[in-house]
């Protein structure tokens, strides 16, 4: 398959940068920022965007959704990330569309999917639970009790935790954190007792939550996937998570990069354009060429998911360290030729490097994904 | 592509081409033709002068010579094997994965061959393309010059016109195996008083002609793959120029613009195995398996994540060009890249062989071919344009920052 977006895909990418920077330029950002909006986005454009078809991408059209795949999955955050759209999609149609989609039995599926298509339903994958993302690390612990589970812990940096109409968290059913035997996936509705969720405002000022639970009970059949097992699909999930997020640092880098190159063309110091300077032009190029080779390994594990998602974990890995390593640069290098300015709070450079930050820590940074690759290759 | 049909049965011919091809190159490439080329020796260059140096390099060469295979993109009628993009990558990628290793190295097929079949006339294209696609004539190229670099328009090297000959006069400076070579590729001079690009024109000719002398320059991998050719009234034909005479920069930058594409997959041409299974050989491991330096461990994981991503873009670049995408200086931001990266493979061998890696002369060390192949490595962002030429042309060609 080539690595080039096909005629479908480019109009879809068009749809969505029509509707996105129209509705949703970094400006919304800064109004749901400074307004301390309680909801953290738009509903009314989250409608638009199902009524488009976006928030059942992934869904199967037998559940009311378009059954699109994981490269048209990431030409839609690649625009999200040129504009830092707040929004569920990552969330919901992605990561915990994936879940069901891959875990789940013909009930659960009959159950959420639609809703997910239909804009209705927002759910969220709660994994991490230390400083760091590490899922084998997961200790919240699920003991059987009854007919059910009773689930105890805490989750922190819950995408759209506060938010959600459905949590799917990973627990420790056997075994002891680092094992990948044990884990279980339970699907866990946000106002059963037991459950306190907590908005943490984050830097990006986009949508996190930590949320603790103390003795949730849940029946036996909120379990999604097999008990004990659930690493295997939990490692999938991630991926296509992975993937998506590393297709919005490539939009965020490349829109930085371009605002930039836009301002090295028009910023006179020295009575030059500083765009004249050959100390900024090799950088930028620089830039230019880790972009580009970014972009083409994001495709490359979108591509991989596409073809099978348990043979995608290098490609994977290789699309999210670079992405970490290449927007971190890119919006380094975006405040820095921009001098003063980039440090304004009135300038948008700032929102790209903030939310930057939170991407690299999304699914696991650079040196997370470096050392899978290293693992998997056996040195 | 938007045709859902035709791609699916554009797919299912290419199934078919791979497993054609797969049984071929099975059938076909001897065992010994499997393992990457260890020294010189092991790489066929063709050439009036050359020798096949084992049965079973003649045999895998003259196998895909005869199926169009040196060549395996160029048409038919001038010895290629026809193959369209999809399908050359199928066979590039066929080869990869069993590691065989190309049957003819050569000048005249990754620059020479492009430029003709874009630039040359029919006749031109008759005489040559076919002797590089058999490995008959082995070429070099006279580009650059004493004093001129990277400013390769500044060159010096005259051609006076002289009835239906030209009569070139001067120097060039690190041609590659022209000491080897049967013909040249040449940029000369033919209009002294025109702006620098303008009165360049690109002109080929036998090294055994009248005038040529050439002279080895010894560098600092104790080797000597470059030298100095001296031009002293050599006589050429005026129907040797190809193209239009004072238009050869258009063929030159078209050229260099494949040299650069050809130097940039030395980023991504592995060398046998992984380097982390090249380090751990030497440095060893710890008790869970890893590599017993984890500071090396993790530069060589940083390395193999740059090393994918930039055949994920190579890959791309092969795309966008099929799909007429493809920006014309992009080759210069793969040939930074990769240039680049495989200077810093050939740092991370040496830190990972450590003294084994310093040997220079013994049979163990095969005369010191690492350390060798570390320093000619340095090479790789000087020729063919240095990075910083690169940079420049990506800043002004494809990001359009402002200045000369």
């Amino acid at each position: 398959m080539a690595l080039v977006l096909t005629e479908e895909q480019s109009m879809l990418r068009d749809s969505a940068r029509g509707l996105i920077s129209d509705k949703a330029p970094v400006s919304h950002l800064r109004h749901l920022r400074d307004s301390k909006d309680p909801a953290g986005f738009s509903k009314e454009l989250w409608h638009a965007f199902a009524e488009m078809g976006f928030a059942g991408l992934l869904v199967p059209e037998e559940f009311g959704g378009s059954g699109l795949g994981f490269m048209e999955a990431g030409v839609v955050m690649e625009e999200i990330g040129r504009t830092l759209m707040p929004s569920p999609f990552l969330a919901t149609s992605v990561v915990a569309a994936s879940a069901l989609n891959r875990g789940g039995n013909a009930a659960q599926k009959s159950d959420y999917l639609p809703k997910i298509s239909n804009g209705s339903l927002l759910a969220t994958l709660a994994v991490d639970e230390g400083a760091k993302h590490r899922p084998l690390q997961t200790s919240l612990r699920a003991v059987r009790a009854g007919n059910g589970f009773k689930l105890s812990g805490a989750k922190a940096l819950v995408v759209d935790g506060h938010v959600a109409d459905l949590l799917i968290v990973a627990a420790r059913t056997a075994g002891s954190a680092g094992e990948r035997e044990g884990l279980t996936l339970f699907l866990v509705n946000p106002a059963a007792k037991g459950v306190a969720v907590e908005r943490t405002i984050m830097v990006d000022a986009h949508n996190a939550a930590r949320i603790e639970f103390a003795n949730v009970e849940v029946n036996a059949d909120s379990v999604l996937g097999e008990v004990d097992q659930g690493a295997t699909l939990l490692d999938g999930v991630l991926d296509i998570g992975r993937g998506a997020v590393a297709a919005e640092m490539v939009g965020l880098s490349d829109e930085v990069f371009n605002r930039t190159v836009e301002y090295l063309k028009s910023r006179k110091q020295f009575g030059k354009l500083i765009g004249e300077f050959q100390a900024l032009q090799h950088r930028a190029a620089e830039l230019y060429v880790d972009i580009e080779i970014t972009r083409a390994a994001t495709m490359k594990a979108l591509q991989a998911l596409g073809a099978d998602v348990a043979k995608a974990a290098s490609a994977v890995a290789v699309a999210k360290a670079r992405a970490c390593t290449t927007a971190t640069r890119a919006v380094q290098e975006g405040v820095q030729m921009h001098g003063g300015m980039g440090m304004t709070d009135q300038f948008d450079i700032g929102f790209f490097m903030k939310r930057a930050r939170v991407c690299e820590e999304l699914f696991g940074d650079a040196n997370y994904h470096t050392e899978q690759l290293a693992r998997a290759r056996g040195y | 592509m938007s045709d859902s049909k035709s791609t699916d049965s554009e797919t299912a011919d290419l199934d078919t081409f791979r497993g054609e091809t797969r049984a071929w190159l099975e059938a076909n490439c001897p065992p010994e033709m499997r393992k990457p080329a260890t020294s010189d020796a092991d790489v066929f260059w063709g050439g009036r002068n050359t020798k096949l140096s084992s049965e079973p390099q003649r045999i895998w060469f003259e196998r895909m010579r005869d199926k169009g295979w040196t060549v395996p993109d160029w048409p038919k009628e001038y010895g290629g094997g026809g193959l369209s993009a999809a399908e050359h990558k199928v066979l590039r990628a066929e080869m990869a994965k069993m590691g065989a290793r190309p049957p003819l190295s050569s000048f005249g097929i990754w620059m020479l061959g492009p430029a003709l079949l874009k630039y040359g006339n029919e006749a031109q294209k008759k005489e040559h393309l076919p002797k590089i696609a058999a490995g008959l004539i082995r070429w070099c190229q006279g580009y650059s010059e004493p004093n001129a670099g990277s400013d390769l328009a500044s060159l010096q090297t005259r051609a006076e016109g002289d009835g239906d000959d030209f009569i070139i006069t001067g120097s060039k400076i690190w041609t590659s195996y022209a000491n080897y070579a049967d013909w040249i590729f040449c940029l000369v001079r033919t209009d002294p008083a025109a702006k620098k690009h303008d009165g360049i024109s690109f002109i080929l000719f036998d090294m055994a002609s009248k005038g040529v002398s050439t002279k080895p320059i010894l560098l600092i991998s104790g080797y000597s793959p470059f030298c100095e050719t001296f031009f002293d009234g050599v006589r050429v034909p005026k129907s040797h120029v190809v193209g239009t005479v004072n238009r050869g920069w258009d063929v030159a930058k078209y050229l260099l613009q494949h040299e650069r594409a050809m130097i940039s997959g030395m980023g991504e041409r592995g060398v046998g195995r992984p380097l982390g299974q090249i380090a751990a050989d030497s440095v060893g491991t710890d008790a869970q398996g890893r590599l017993d330096d984890s500071m090396l461990r993790a530069e060589i994981a940083g390395f193999d994540v740059d090393e994918a991503a930039l055949a994920a873009c190579a890959e791309r670049a092969v795309d966008l060009a099929k799909a007429g995408q493809a920006h014309p200086a992009f080759s210069s931001a793969m040939k930074y890249y990769g240039t680049e990266l495989n200077k810093r493979r050939y740092e991370i061998l040496m830190s990972a062989g450590g003294i084994d890696a310093l040997e220079w002369e013994s049979e163990r060390s095969k005369q010191g071919a690492r350390p060798r192949a570390w320093l000619r490595t340095k090479a790789n962002s000087i020729e063919g344009g240095t990075s910083e030429v690169m940079l420049g042309i990506v800043a002004k060609r494809i990001l359009d920052l402002p200045g000369a």
